[in-house]
């Protein structure tokens, strides 16, 4: 029996269990190009030969054919050019893109909700390229030494490249992956001496960083201002180390009385590696007053908030200001269902780029070695409370225990797993609401309280440095 | 492939830990070195760039203004040892161990063994030629405070999850 429940839509669980036609086919051709980059291309033997061409033989149907085709033939007599890589990442990006179509139709069958409709247009006119160039000649080397071929040499090769784009607001997000993928690369030198290669993730990150070299690839225009009610489900971090963003996601309803949306508001920031735990929230606090308003449970009131056509806000807070008390249950079970999904901007259609908000209640739950499941109407759903923030009062014990969840469905590694941002839980025989995201935007709890004094110590210390250094 | 070879999120560096920076406000793995910045007791103005390297524990110390430090003569002054210490702290000191390539069964499982343990072996000093190049690596280390925040969504920080598992 399917759970209902009050007013919201049924999550249809035994939709994300069944197979996905294509789905294999698709993620096989992904894999074959995948294994070729750990060994590099600098000289490839039969087998990467083989993993190329069936890549281009996966986008032989569509307009990058002919491009792709070539970049393969000449990749694999190791005599790829930049331009050659490009046109490799470009073709994985396009197969991956096709996978994340097929899983977001799986997502919005499950939950009931449409798609807004909207496209994303084309992003504005290109940036200068001088950096980019020497971004595309880096992650090119990369990919002639192959994983299992880096040293530090070969890494330590961007960092000049990072540092020169982290400033231009323009080159942020090329940068900031550059320079997570950077760090895990000089992690792991090297390569020769690795037990077990992140296959499919180095290769999505190398393809994707790849494609954001081309000029003008990482705009989203924004498409609107929007005015209306934001109410908030919940918030989502994510982290390497050097930068930290935290991502609200939220209902919007517009004042005119027009359809509810899904939208989420962001900021980032880069950081140095030793600012960690409760030292993110303040590093991100004073730049989005929405994470106060999700600390005290409030709702937003916004006029002329600028919007892209993906339903992301760029937040300013002089177009926010804090309203009336909103529960983010009450918002779940009420206006989730019916809130409309954006559209996802072309270098966006990635599996990981899912995270689809999500209400359940009526599971039971089961820890096992694998982690937790909760189980809805037989069918069963992994939970992935590894991604609870641990400057947060939500544990992987409350979620274990919890009645009701508001999550972000995920696809990797071939599953759907649900991510708690808050839960209700029984606490002293009382109903009790606990989020991941509490503490953004600060905190009375005792534990939380010392995790801030001891993040505001660390910070001033290296503040006072800085102040004493960088400018002599 | 395993699941965690085709996943697009595997966790590959666990997230460093907190600890104080007062002693020690800069530490790193990099360049076949455990390196970093090393507070000086009585001047504030000073402060001493401290390394061992991997496999020899070759060691040096000296100020950020290039004089040679007077404890790091024989065999590891105070600084170096508070720079493992401190190291063992942000990274664990299994990672840290791994990477100086210190035999596991030499010096056990407490973290302050692992400076114990290299000055067992009589470990060589080194040059301070890397003084420079560590001491702007904590330059540019701070520099990052001073970067500005943005609210343009940065998608590409999907693929870098928080992680509970401790280094
Ligand atoms: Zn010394």
């Amino acid at each position: 029996m399917v759970p209902a429940h009050q007013g919201g839509g049924v999550m249809r669980v035994d939709l994300l269990t069944e197979s996905v036609a294509g789905l294999d086919e698709a993620l096989a051709a992904v894999d074959a190009f995948d294994r070729a980059l750990v060994v590099g291309l600098l000289r490839p033997h039969a087998v990467q030969a083989a993993g190329l061409t069936e890549l281009a033989d996966a986008v032989a149907g569509t307009p990058l054919a002919g491009r792709v085709a070539e970049a393969a033939e000449k990749a694999a007599a190791g005599a790829a050019s930049e331009d050659h890589f490009v046109a490799l990442a470009a073709a994985r990006t396009a197969l991956v893109g096709s996978v994340h179509d097929a899983l977001m139709e799986r997502v919005e069958a499950a939950t009931g909700r449409s798609h807004a409709g909207e496209s994303v247009p084309e992003p504005p006119e290109p940036h200068p390229a001088n950096l980019l160039v020497a971004a595309r000649s880096w992650l090119a080397d990369l990919a002639r030494c192959g994983w299992q071929g880096i040293d530090h040499e070969v890494v330590s090769g961007s960092a000049a490249v990072v540092s020169a784009m982290l400033p231009d607001p323009d080159l942020r997000r090329l940068a900031t992956l550059l320079d997570g993928f950077a760090a895990e690369l000089a992690a792991s030198c090297p390569g020769s001496a690795l037990e077990r290669v992140p296959v499919r993730r180095w290769a999505d990150l190398w393809s994707r960083a790849m494609v954001l070299t081309v000029p003008g690839a990482a705009g989203v225009p924004v498409t609107g201002m929007v005015s209306g009610r934001l109410l908030p489900l919940g918030v989502d971090v994510q982290e390497h180390a050097t930068a930290v963003q935290a991502q609200v996601h939220a209902v919007f309803e517009p004042a005119d009385g027009g359809a509810s949306r899904l939208v989420r508001g962001c900021v980032s920031v880069p950081k140095p590696d030793t600012i960690v735990g409760a030292g993110l929230w303040q590093l991100l606090r004073p730049h989005m007053s929405l994470l106060a308003a999700v600390s005290e449970g409030r709702s937003m009131d916004l006029s002329d908030m600028p919007v892209t056509a993906e339903g992301d806000l760029v937040w300013s807070d002089a177009r926010a200001r804090a309203g009336a008390p909103a529960d983010a249950f009450a918002t779940a079970r009420v206006a989730l269902s019916t809130a409309s999904v954006s559209a996802t901007a072309p270098l966006d259609r990635h599996p990981a780029r899912i995270a689809a908000p999500v209400f359940l209640e009526g599971y039971s739950s089961q820890q096992d070695d694998d982690g937790l499941t909760f189980t809805v109407a037989d069918h069963r759903l992994a939970v992935d409370t590894d991604r609870i923030p641990t400057a947060g009062p939500l544990t992987p014990e409350a979620v274990a225990v919890s009645r009701a969840c508001i999550g972000l469905l995920r696809w990797d590694a071939g599953e759907f797993t649900l991510q708690p941002l808050a839960v209700e839980t029984t606490v002293r025989k009382k109903l009790t609401a606990i989020h991941a995201g509490a503490w953004a935007g600060g905190t009375t709890d005792k534990a939380g309280a010392r995790a801030e004094k001891a993040a505001t110590d660390a910070g001033t210390m290296l503040r006072e440095r800085a102040g004493r250094l960088l400018r002599k | 492939m395993s699941d965690w070879e085709r996943s697009s999120t595997a966790r590959v560096v666990p997230p460093a830990r907190p600890r104080k920076l007062a002693k020690v406000p800069f530490v790193e793995l990099a360049d076949g070195r455990v390196q970093g910045v090393v507070s000086s007791g009585s001047d504030i103005e000073r402060v001493y760039v401290s390394s061992v390297a991997a496999g020899t524990f070759a060691f040096a110390c000296s100020t950020n203004n290039n004089r040679p430090c007077g404890g790091a003569r024989g065999s590891f002054c105070r600084h170096i040892r508070t720079l493992i210490d401190e190291a063992a702290l942000q990274y664990g000191p299994e990672r840290v161990a791994r990477y100086l390539r210190l035999d596991t069964d030499v010096w056990g499982t407490t973290e302050d063994a692992l400076a114990v343990a290299m000055i067992a072996t009589g470990p060589p000093r080194g040059d301070n030629a890397a003084a420079a190049s560590v001491f702007s690596r904590f330059l540019r280390h701070l520099a990052y405070l001073e970067l500005a925040p943005t609210t343009a969504p940065v998608p590409e920080m999907q693929w870098f999850p928080p992680t509970r598992a401790v280094a």
